[in-house]
């Protein structure tokens, strides 16, 4: 530990719930942001030696290795089962899933709809960058129309591959859902509001009102064939009008919730 | 405490809440239904978890979260439901947390149809999932035993951190029959959670509960203490019951209800004058090899009687290595074997 000189406040650091260990996130990624933004509000509400997380399967597999909390690694798509199972049981610890678009919006699909509509009482953090970036950029179920991936060469033709998923839409029309809302972490902005709505989404959990998840908008450099900056300003300016960002349900606790000072 | 009229089913399911059971997921399948539906009542009334789920698949991830979380649970189905369940018995048993499931095993493949078989034997015992691994598999032959071996399941899958399965057949879980229940043992307090649980990392680093090993060296050491796990029970775990072998000349083999139904075979052939006896494998995995290689010294022939085209003779015969001749009767579609028709099949030994 660094000392503190006396006269000087520390405004910046680590946050408790992230381990020391480098991520293997390739650069511009913004896994990172995300799960820095998580670990904030894991230490701001004071939750991390109860919080249990669940990785999924994706560019985030190894999530747990990030996080400063217990955590399991589950088969693909399958979080949102295990959660239940193990917040079931735990009653009194804080569940969190983290999915990306193929594992929550393909393989998962069935998964998170039913632990949405049971109103199950964890929280998922959806990372929507529209592409399987582990496996090398093929097209996922939120890959926009006409978007090229390795799987979709001459990009998305929704007459065959049908059309892009709306998460947050669909889940926030379940009425197991107490909070869903969809962020994005393309901007300071942007990355401020995500983490208000993280915060929000823990605490909806904590209070027992219900489901809540936070779909975060994001960005995969190396897939897309762009630089950092490029891909933030690409995803801004297609996958925000297509995606819209804002809460899609907010129950009257949760809304109680969110004016408390 | 006395004996009473169970059904087989409702029995399992309430054997498992003697035993400890803190939470059940399922989904219903013909004809293990009732082990839900005795849990979707009686755990209410416990105060403990009881979840039915949307699919077979979100049954075991469930029971898979639970487990991680320390806690003593257990899900069931039947073959079609069995199959959705491997991608996760894969994953459990990689990451070494105990689970009891049941299989009451209907006609396959495919949708098949809902009457007893015994055609999931070499799932269980052999191609329960993708990589290298083996649950225990237990195969009660009656209600009692049924209920017997769920409680052994519990105990079997904790002490070795492993995948426990009671495999039955349709028949097994709809007949009814008088057994007797053990005692109620107290649940386990959450407080008491085993130190590998995923409880919240208060006052020590954080557990991690994985399958995922992306270096080589790392996956073969990982699969080298399983497969020393699973040594352990091949040596300490293997159970049987025998009848009539010290001077049988025949010996039949088999298990579950085939077994009890060659316990009156035995009977009448000895009424006839035939040395015959039997061996009835109570775990399947690990299966009694080293007592079959034994009896095969001392025997003219073996026959497999079971309820598929044939998957335990494999056993038998590897355990036998040739020593002695290893037949086979089976019937299939649900059909029961019954004595008046295996017993030409020793006469003709």
């Amino acid at each position: 530990m660094i000392e503190i000189p006396a006269d000087m406040e520390l405004v910046y650091k680590r946050p408790e719930s992230l381990t020391l260990a480098h991520t293997h996130y390739c650069p511009g990624c913004t896994h990172g942001i995300i799960h820095r933004l998580i670990a904030e509000v894991l230490d701001e509400l004071g939750v991390r030696e109860r919080t249990i997380g669940i990785a999924p399967v994706g560019c985030s597999v190894l999530a747990y290795y990030y996080f400063n909390v217990d955590m399991a690694e589950a088969a693909h798509g399958r979080a949102p089962a295990m959660a239940t199972g193990l917040k079931r049981v735990s009653p009194d610890k804080v569940v969190f899933t983290y999915q990306g678009d193929g594992d929550l919006a393909a393989i998962g699909t069935n998964e998170i709809i039913h632990a949405a509509n049971r109103g199950e009482l964890f929280t998922t953090i959806f990372v929507n960058n529209a592409i399987y970036g582990m496996t090398g950029g093929q097209m996922a179920p939120t890959t926009l129309p006409g978007q090229v991936s390795t799987s979709s060469p001459q990009g998305r033709d929704v007459r065959i591959a049908g059309y892009p998923l709306h998460v947050a839409e669909m889940i926030g029309g379940l009425a197991g859902a107490a909070y869903i809302t969809r962020q994005a972490v393309l901007d300071v902005r942007g990355i401020r509001r995500t983490r208000k709505a993280i915060k929000t989404a823990f605490r909806t959990q904590i209070e027992g009102l219900g489901f809540s998840l936070v779909e975060i908008i994001s960005t995969c450099p190396t897939n897309w064939h762009m630089g950092p900056l490029e891909a933030l300003k690409w995803a801004g300016e297609n996958m925000v009008p297509y995606y819209p960002l804002g809460d899609t349900k907010v129950t009257d606790q949760v809304r109680a919730l969110m004016e408390e000072k | 405490m006395a004996k009473e009229l169970w059904e087989g089913n409702a029995a399992i399911a309430e054997a498992a809440i003697r035993a400890g059971v803190e939470a059940y997921f399922g989904y219903p399948i013909t004809p293990q239904t009732e082990v839900l539906e005795h849990f979707s009542h009686r755990m209410l009334e416990e105060g403990r978890v009881f979840l039915q789920a949307e699919s077979e698949l979100a049954s075991i991830n469930m029971v898979y979260g639970a487990a991680c979380a320390g806690a003593r649970v257990m899900t069931s189905s039947s073959s079609p439901g069995i199959s959705l369940m491997q991608e996760g018995l894969s994953y459990i048993a990689c990451s070494e947390v105990p689970v009891v499931i049941g299989n009451i095993m209907r006609g396959g493949p495919g949708l098949g149809n809902i009457a007893p078989s015994q055609g999931d034997y070499l799932q269980a015992v052999k191609t329960t999932g993708h990589g290298d691994f083996h649950m225990i598999v237990l195969a009660p032959g009656n209600i009692q035993e049924a209920i017997d071996l769920i409680v052994l399941a519990f105990d079997l899958a904790d002490k070795y951190r492993t995948i426990a399965m009671i495999l039955a057949d349709g028949s097994l879980g709809q007949m009814m029959e008088p057994a007797e229940m053990p005692p109620m043992r107290p649940v386990r307090p959450a407080s008491e959670r085993a130190a590998w649980a995923l409880t919240g990392a208060k006052g020590r680093q954080p557990n991690i509960i994985t399958s995922l090993y992306l270096v080589e060296e790392e996956m073969e050491q990982v699969n080298l203490r399983l497969q020393a796990k699973l040594k352990e029970i091949a040596a300490n775990e293997v159970r049987w019951k025998e009848y009539e072998t010290d001077d049988a000349e025949v010996l039949l083999v088999a298990f579950g209800t085939v077994g009890r139904i060659c316990q009156t075979v035995v009977r009448e052939a000895r009424r006839k004058g035939l040395r015959v006896g039997l061996l009835r494998p109570i775990t399947v995995w690990p299966f009694p090899s080293a007592r079959l290689a034994e009896l095969s010294r001392q025997v003219r022939a073996m026959l497999a009687v079971e309820m598929s085209a044939g998957q335990m003779v494999e056993d038998v015969r590897l355990a036998v290595e040739g020593r002695c001749p290893v037949h086979f009767y089976g019937r299939m579609g649900g059909i029961i074997p019954l004595p008046d028709e295996i017993l030409p099949q020793v006469e003709r030994l």
